[in-house]
């Protein structure tokens, strides 16, 4: 008896139950996931609710046939036919996440939406803004993004653009580590001929108030301006106000869980845009204007190589030289350190870190207080730093440091390698930071 | 308006009228039957979801910010109409979050943490009152709501247990269901397409409660209602005030429709609720049936909108110049052929069928309101004007009648297009809808009825097994039901069955069941009880502070009562100073206003002059003088004694007085 209940408990069976305490359920056998106690089954009841029944309180089961309902309240909006206002052209493309989605209501299960019709069939606002079309490059965890990711990134959208001159980049991404990827397309593209838009959604979009949809029309508008710079584009706002189009290389994804979560550090934003009305508003007179590639000398195959062989450390109260060393055992060709305040480490670290750079390591320093500079004439321990062969990076965020040696050990020597580290090739180098660049926190 | 009642018109036709059928309606002979649904806020320390205090704040710092909701979309490309049309409208929402009771799990800025134990363990003691059985493992849903009030998009909602029920004067009513779920945001301004909203509520855990259709009557409803309610608050760890229940009801009669009412929050409106909506689907299937008597078809209902901008464009009607004056503002209208009166007829007091589909125009078209024939001339809009509406439509004025609706263009026809579909419905009885209530007990249409399948797993919060430790904490949580309560107060404190009857589910009992035990039965329970909801609600009447005593000074002031300092006589008089005097001790009110009790004594004393003072009238009348004594020297102590003291030195010094004299 109890082997026949087992093969009827299985997901997308529909059942009738009694249990042992004198309950009589009908409904949907649902599958659950691996980290819930295997102990129990999930059954959907006809009023829509989950339950959780444990499988010994189960005393008999049996299959049952019920037609599908109809839901009422319920239909599909029809699709007007695709009303093109500008000729401009934007490509998607994904990398994982979901920009939008579909719920299958009955299991919880979300589905990515793949194709441009089912998107634009949900966001039809995007048929405004220009002729869109998308891929599915990937689909990963942004948590697993890596440099060969980068690369592969960078490579798509650079054929993409000499096949397609003048369209817009969307690059969809997952939100965790969308700051590192879009500073390495900001030094692989090098000079570009068309926006590039990184965009991501801090809300799921199977949810109502999904910023996704927020954010994929901000993204839009921006990737059909004149704009020729690789930008985070998100919300500016907790609200659904205005969007930010930050630098690729200034951006950092400041809170875990708010939509406004990425934000210019000690930088402004190069635009902000209103994604209803569809106005860009330039906030920094150095962004790159499009149409200006012809003059610029740098022009031509983008570097889209990325080296694994750079390390990005925070030091720590305690940290011990070891980790250094181990390091350069493993063959390690830059480390890009996180110091303390205006760039510091203890004074224990500073012979491994020597010994790091006298065997041809690149050694940059950056500071963990996340704004502000670091200087390493000031302290004796920075100048200390400094003749162990430390190059201090300025204001450069750590993140972009790292991402900036990767690349620049991925496609030069170390020489070159090195006096790139230190030219402002994609605003990394925020030249004059500003009072109002620091965040006035509130505190009545 | 313009009263028009349709049996004017129909000498064969067999329609009541409304004002009789609230009074003549036979609940049993139609099939009535309810369901309730029964929301309460639970008084829990923190909220559902998150660390803040559950508390609403009328003041102190607040962030606000705006947003909007986008429908989402099922497998099959489904999307829920009324959040559809609600982001069609270009809905804003504004969100006001009060610092002091709200974080950034209500600004839907960080997911939700673990559910609020406390919330479940009241549900479920709820639950074994009602001798409903807890399920094995709790799992979270979200159930999409899309008209703000959650700043998500969905409320999230739990089913805690399944079936159970309750008795009433020998009938059973059975439980369908107990959730513990979230509340949602306070609705502020609503102006054009923004709508406002705080959010300290939102988050605040609740118990629903719904009932199976046993429900016969709207007596039954209160009933039922009030038994539940009670029972809620004798768990005491619900909240008390407006707001704090609300009630939603499904209502059916024989051959209508299950519709559902929402947003009942006085007990009240309860019955008329219920009479309202059998009459209206009473009135609902009357139309269908003249429909048909007028040999009327379903088909011959079409969309076929003529333009008479032409004929309003002069008019001086204030409604029409407006609407006219939009940009591609355009006057449209329906002929309905042999449909005099049909419109104009009433479906609840003051709600005709026109205003029915006036409604399902606004919903759908986001129109301000639709023009009928049976209300017209009207509105500023002349006979003349009438006259040559019909005239365009190839109308017959005496027997058809028509739809207007003058706005932009294409709200204008979408709206007619979604009032056309409604009078077809009417060939089928009652439609399938969900309404809100309105302040009379009438009702609205609010959206036709959503899927139950618009429900989908919380998939930031894990399943919650509800372990043994659980069902412990639940027991010890779990409310007598009201008539086990009374029996108690009865039997075992004496109560007498009035005053047990009035306590249990009062705002006074919690305090009455805690004075009693910290009072370890000095002072008789009748008392206690009487002070709280005889004498304190008397004085509130009279207009005395008494919400200003705090509990403390109630139960010195028993105390002191029990001591012998004040008697029983001096306790309201007490009461009644204190509420005066918010800060002060019990005891130096009594002592300042001479309310201490008098030594034997110092009582003697008075008695003894008083029996002086009046000595000829004792002479006159002996002993027979005794209860006149009683009088002058009660009125003297003030209180200040026991009467059983009193009557027993009066009657002491009294003989002696008389053997005296003797
Ligand atoms: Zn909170």
């Amino acid at each position: 008896m109890k082997k026949d209940i087992n093969s009827l408990l299985v997901p997308g069976k529909r059942v009738k139950i009694r249990t042992k305490n004198g309950l009589s359920l009908s409904g949907l056998v649902l599958q659950r996931y691996e980290i819930f106690d295997p102990n129990y089954i999930t059954l959907k009841l006809d009023n829509g609710y989950n339950i959780g029944v444990k499988v010994d309180n189960i005393l008999e089961a049996e299959e049952e046939i019920v037609e599908e309902r109809k839901a009422s309240g319920e239909f599909v909006p029809e699709t007007l036919p695709s009303e093109v206002v500008s000729k401009k052209k934007i490509h998607i493309i994904a990398t994982g996440g979901t920009i939008a989605s579909k719920i299958d209501y009955v299991t919880g299960g979300v589905k990515p939406v793949l194709k441009t019709e089912e998107l634009l069939e949900m966001v039809p606002e995007l048929r405004k803004i220009g002729e869109i079309s998308s891929e599915i490059l990937m689909s990963i965890f942004s948590e697993n993004m890596a440099p060969p990711q980068w690369e592969e990134i960078a490579k798509r959208i650079y054929q993409y653009q000499q096949k397609e001159p003048g369209t817009g980049i969307l690059l969809t991404h997952g939100t965790d580590t969308l700051a590192y990827t879009a500073a390495a397309l900001s030094f692989a593209l090098g000079k570009l001929s068309s926006p590039v838009a990184v965009l991501g959604s801090q809300r799921s979009s199977d949810r109502p108030s999904s910023d996704s949809a927020f954010n994929l029309i901000a993204a839009s508008i921006y990737a059909s301006s004149d704009i020729c710079e690789v930008a985070a584009v998100m919300h500016g706002e907790t609200g659904d106000s205005y969007a930010l189009a930050h630098r690729g290389t200034r951006v950092r994804k400041m809170h875990s869980s708010r939509r406004d979560a990425f934000q210019s550090i000690s930088s402004l934003p190069i635009a902000k845009i209103d994604p209803f009305t569809g106005n860009i508003k330039v906030l920094r007179s150095d962004a790159r204007k499009c149409g200006n590639e012809l003059l610029d000398k740098e022009i031509g195959k983008p570097n889209y190589k990325f080296s694994d062989k750079v390390s990005l450390l925070k030091f720590y109260p305690g940290m011990p030289p070891e980790l250094i060393d181990f390091l350069v055992e493993r063959g390690i060709k830059g480390i890009i350190l996180e110091g303390t305040g205006l760039g510091h480490v203890s004074e224990q670290l500073i012979d491994s870190i020597k010994r790091a750079t006298d065997s041809g390591i690149i050694v940059g320093m950056t500071t963990q207080c996340i704004f502000g500079s670091v200087n390493l004439n000031v302290y004796s321990t920075g100048r200390l730093l400094i003749k162990a062969g430390v190059i201090g990076l300025g204001n450069m965020l750590p993140e972009t440091a790292y991402v900036k040696l990767s690349w620049a050990l991925g496609n030069f020597g170390y020489e070159e390698a090195k006096r790139i580290l230190l030219e402002n090739i994609a605003g990394e180098y925020e030249e004059r930071e500003l009072p109002s660049y620091f965040p006035m926190w509130k505190h009545e | 308006m313009k009263k028009e009642s349709f049996p004017h018109t129909s000498p064969c036709g067999s329609m009541s009228e409304v004002s009789d059928v609230e009074t003549s309606l036979n609940w049993d002979h139609i099939g009535l039957k309810v369901g309730l649904e029964i929301h309460q806020q639970l008084k829990t320390e923190r909220k559902l979801f998150c660390n803040c205090r559950n508390t609403l704040v009328e003041e102190g710092p607040e962030v606000i910010f705006e947003r909007r909701l986008r429908p989402t979309r099922s497998e099959l490309g489904e999307v829920d109409v009324a959040a559809y049309f609600e982001w069609k409208k270009g809905r804003i929402y504004e969100y006001h979050a009060p610092l002091l009771a709200s974080c950034l799990v209500e600004a839907d800025e960080e997911p939700p943490h673990s559910m609020n134990q406390e919330a479940i363990e009241i549900a479920l003691g709820v639950a074994l009152a009602m001798d409903s059985k807890p399920v094995d493992e709790i799992h979270v849903m979200r159930k999409i709501v899309i008209d703000g009030s959650n700043t998500t998009g969905f409320q999230r909602t739990a089913l805690v247990s399944i079936g159970g029920g309750l008795e009433i004067k020998g009938k059973k009513y059975r439980i369908q269901t107990i959730c513990v779920e979230e509340d949602a945001a306070r609705k502020g301004e609503e102006k054009d397409e923004r709508i406002s909203y705080v959010l300290d509520r939102l988050g605040i855990p609740l118990i629903e409660i719904s009932t199976a259709p046993d429900i016969n009557s709207p007596e039954e409803a209160i009933e039922v209602a009030s038994w539940i309610g009670t029972l809620l608050r004798m768990t005491g760890k619900v909240r008390r005030g407006i707001g704090t229940i609300r009630q939603d009801l499904n209502v059916s009669i024989a051959g209508g429709e299950k519709v559902e009412i929402k947003g009942v929050q006085e007990l009240e409106i309860l019955p008329k609720a219920v009479s309202f909506e059998a009459m209206r689907q009473k009135k609902l299937l009357e139309l269908k049936e003249e429909l048909y008597r007028r040999g009327l078809k379903k088909d011959d209902i079409v969309f076929s909108p003529i333009d008479v901008t032409l004929i309003l464009k002069s008019s001086k009607s204030k409604v029409v110049e407006r609407n006219l004056s939009k940009t591609k503002g355009k006057a449209y209208a329906i002929l309905l052929r042999n449909f005099k009166d049909l419109l104009g007829f009433e479906l609840q007091p003051n709600r005709r069928f026109g205003t029915e589909l006036a409604d399902y125009a606004r919903f759908y078209g986001d129109v301000k309101g639709l023009f009928h024939g049976d209300e017209l001339p009207g509105y500023g809009i002349t006979e003349e004007e009438v006259r040559k509406i019909y005239d365009s439509l190839g109308g017959d004025i005496e027997k058809d009648n028509f739809i207007l609706i003058i706005d932009e263009e294409e709200k204008a026809l979408k709206s007619l297009k979604a009032a056309i579909e409604r009078i077809k419905a009417a060939f089928d009885g009652v439609p399938k809808e969900t309404r809100s209530i309105l302040p009379d007990g009438t009702s609205k249409f609010m959206r036709p009825q959503p899927g139950a399948a618009r429900m989908y797993p919380e998939t930031d919060i894990p399943p919650i097994p509800i372990s043994d430790e659980m069902l412990k904490r639940a027991f010890s949580l779990k409310p007598p039901t009201p008539g086990e309560k009374k029996r108690f107060y009865e039997e075992a404190l004496g109560l007498n069955p009035s005053l047990a009857e009035q306590l249990i589910g009062s705002e006074q009992q919690e305090m009455f069941e805690r004075l009693h035990s910290r009072l370890k039965g000095k002072v008789d329970p009748t008392t206690i009880a009487s002070l709280l909801l005889v004498h304190m609600v008397s004085m509130k009447r009279e207009g005395i502070p008494v919400d200003n005593l705090n509990e403390e000074q109630i139960y010195e002031s028993l105390v002191l009562l029990s001591e012998g300092k004040i008697t029983k006589e001096g306790l309201p008089e007490l009461i009644k100073l204190l509420s005066e005097r918010p800060n002060a001790k019990p005891i130096d009110i009594a002592k300042s206003s001479g309310l201490l009790t008098m030594g034997e004594k110092e009582v003697r004393d008075i008695v003894k002059k008083i029996i002086s003072e009046n000595a000829k009238v004792i002479e006159e009348r002996g002993e027979r003088s005794k209860s006149l004594l009683m009088g002058l020297i009660m009125k003297e102590l003030r209180g200040k004694a026991p009467g059983s003291l009193v009557a027993k030195l009066v009657e002491e010094e009294l003989k002696s007085f008389i053997q005296h004299r003797s």
